[in-house]
């Protein structure tokens, strides 16, 4: 049984529902949160493979290369975001960020 | 055949160990364990035949983003003993994982590759490998989302460098006009220097 595209994409899209869990059920830390994202870029750029390659297209490769690059600049920014976060509130939980509420 | 045990190999530690990663309580141990996923998501990508962008994969992730978080976890030293609220979310993340994941199923089963749309790569005489024509569509035809993308990294690092920046009143600063716009006068003294008797500082 040799492995086709529906393999690559099924196991694309077990790795999105996984980042969508961690987004979902995590409550604790925003850290874990960017890592959840950054988990649904990686099915992205699976998929984007899966399809360039077995169409014998490179537009998907290079597509990917800007998914890379907004992946690296959205981790970077949110964990500056982040580390401004820790320096005002002392703590990084998702419950206690309520700062807009009252 | 050994392609397919490679590919469920990669493919199995790959989900485990996303799996790993949003449900570990330690938060550096989860980014080991994305190191993890991204060393095998690169494998896959290996095994489809997009060589350079498994490379590249590696390179940013494992090298640059990977080590971004490692250093931001140490530094942030987040408190382990908060209490995490596995059974309190469950029931809702797997609500929503079930449904997603019954979309994707649902979509994957209703459609199906027409065969003629499907050019496996044929490695041969006349064929670029991918570096090489990657390479060749990204300076030619994808100039500008290539170069757009660089806008997008040169923007984001002047974004992180702007956020997190202190300047603090205590800091001993280099002063440049004034280390510039100093005379010969003040900046040195001659003294003549007796014999056998040094000078008085």
């Amino acid at each position: 049984m040799s492995i086709g595209l529906s393999h690559f994409l099924i196991v694309a899209a077990l790795l999105f529902t996984v980042g969508i869990v961690g987004i979902t059920v995590n409550r604790r830390n925003v850290i874990v949160i960017l890592m959840s994202i950054e988990l649904i870029l990686l099915a992205a750029n699976i998929n984007l493979v899966a399809f360039s390659v077995y169409q014998n297209n490179l537009i998907g490769q290079a597509f990917t290369f800007i998914v890379l690059t907004v992946a690296a600049a959205e981790t970077a920014i949110g964990l500056a975001i982040l580390v401004v976060y820790f320096r005002n509130r002392g703590d990084i939980a998702v419950e206690n960020a309520n700062l807009l509420r009252n | 055949m050994i392609a397919s045990i490679i590919f469920y190999l990669f493919a199995a530690v790959l989900i485990a160990s996303a799996v790993m990663v949003v449900s570990v309580r330690n938060p550096v141990y989860a980014v080991l364990f994305l190191i993890l996923c991204f060393f095998n998501a690169s494998g896959l990508f290996v095994l489809m035949g997009a060589e350079f962008l498994a490379l590249i994969l590696l390179v940013v992730y494992v090298g640059a983003v990977a080590v971004l978080f490692l250093f931001v976890v140490m530094m942030l030293d987040v408190s382990k003993n908060a209490k995490q609220q596995f059974r309190r979310y469950m029931p809702a993340g797997l609500g929503v994982a079930l449904v997603l994941f019954a979309q994707l199923a649902l979509v994957l089963g209703s459609w199906a590759v027409d065969p003629g749309a499907v050019r496996p790569v044929v490695k041969g005489a006349g064929q670029l490998e991918n570096t090489k024509a990657l390479g060749r569509a990204l300076f030619t035809d994808y100039l500008y989302p290539f170069e757009v993308s660089g806008l997008i990294l040169l923007v984001a690092m002047m974004g992180a460098i702007v956020l997190t920046l202190r300047s603090r009143s205590d800091a001993r600063r280099q002063n440049p006009k004034r280390q510039t716009g100093i005379s010969v006068a003040e900046a040195i003294e001659v003294r003549k220097v007796p014999f056998h008797q040094g000078v008085d500082p």
